[in-house]
């Protein structure tokens, strides 16, 4: 806790007595909202629903991403998302997951606005953005997101932008009126991690150029803590996530891994990292050493 | 008349409402998203949206995703 909030801080646990507290993390803003935690998860692919609340939980996440699909009209209809997810905690993000036309897309975020606004929902209005191209790779369509965007954004919707690492399809859709891009670091559920990180650097470089504020997330392709950590040095200012929790062995323990790493990549991003140099540099001074030193 | 609900066909009263329909599937009260031939219609307006035979119902829910 911060001692002098009282508030929850992102990813930090209470120090020991006498230790020095942990800096305080500034808020992840979107649009109007301001949030603690830079790490958003999807409720997606979980074994069962108690176990995808105690990962939420767990991952310390304030916003969760959840699909619109068809209601199922039959009488044993059974449980319902919603009968899991503290709707007053959690920030809902719908996504329009699945679709593969501008047009579809924007049907799956009208609905999904529809159904948030009835539950009173604060993620009413905003959507996550994917226009697909192919269901192999669930590779973005360029064309259609940028039609998409630009129709939603005149809508008055919040527009989070799924792409892929392409920092001029990332300045496009900025330019659209997205109101975030998230570049993947590697295909959906891949996990392969930041696959290119030198196209996430340039992604951030072309979208903050200007506008350091500007949110960019890396959306997709994590596999592990370490992938999470890797896109948060590099700047970004979240992650999105969703299989590297619901599917490994302990989906809980890796939400709290996530929520780690989300923190130790930030605070290592803000810290500013060393070069890379070729050569070894001591950190024990040589003076008074009582060895032989070769070549000296 | 009939109307296609979800992609199946339904059988639903001359007359009816979406408000009716969402009633007779059971979803009364429930947080559902309804289109008719591909347009959103408002929960404000389920009560004076008239089906007409052979419309096309979507209703939506939200479910787990990333």
């Amino acid at each position: 806790m911060d001692r002098a909030t009282d508030r929850p801080m992102d990813g930090i646990v209470e120090n020991k007595p006498g230790q020095r507290r942990e800096p305080a993390a500034e808020p992840l803003v979107i649009g109007e909202r301001r949030f603690d935690s830079r790490l958003l998860v999807g409720t997606g692919k979980y074994a069962t629903y108690e176990l995808m609340q105690d990962a939420l939980d767990a991952s310390g996440s304030e916003i969760i991403t959840v699909a619109v699909r068809r209601e199922r009209l039959v009488n044993e209809r059974g449980e319902s998302l919603l009968d899991y997810i503290d709707t007053d905690r959690y920030t809902i993000l719908p996504n329009t997951a699945g679709c593969f036309s501008a047009e579809d897309a924007v049907r799956v975020s009208r609905l999904g606005r529809e159904i948030l606004e009835q539950i009173g929902n604060a993620g009413a209005s905003w959507v996550k953005l994917e226009v697909l191209g192919d269901k192999k790779t669930l590779l973005p369509d360029p064309v259609g997101t940028i039609e998409a965007v630009e129709t939603l954004a005149n809508e008055g919707f919040e527009v989070l932008c799924y792409t892929s690492d392409d920092p001029i399809s990332a300045k496009r859709i900025k330019d659209a009126g997205a109101a975030a891009v998230m570049p993947a670091g590697s295909p959906i559920g891949s996990g392969q991690g930041v696959l290119n990180p030198n196209n996430i650097v340039l992604c951030l470089e072309t979208l903050k150029d200007g506008d350091p504020d500007y949110p960019v997330i890396v959306d997709a392709g994590v596999g592990a803590a370490s992938d999470t950590s890797i896109a948060m040095e590099l700047g970004a200012d979240g992650v999105l996530l969703n299989t590297a929790i619901a599917h490994a062995k302990d989906p809980v323990l890796m939400a709290h891994a996530m929520r780690h790493a989300t923190t130790a990549g930030r605070q290592s991003y803000l810290a500013g990292r060393i070069e890379k140099k070729l050569y070894a540099t001591a950190s024990s001074p040589f003076e008074g050493a009582i060895s032989y030193i070769p070549g000296e | 008349m009939q109307v296609i609900v979800n992609s199946e066909p339904m059988d639903v009263a001359e007359g009816s409402c979406l408000a009716d329909l969402i009633e007779q599937v059971g979803l009364g009260g429930s947080p559902v998203a309804a289109e008719v031939n591909k347009a959103l219609v408002p929960k404000r307006s389920h009560g004076a949206c008239e089906l007409a035979e052979g419309d096309r119902i979507e209703l939506v829910t939200l479910v787990g995703g990333g």
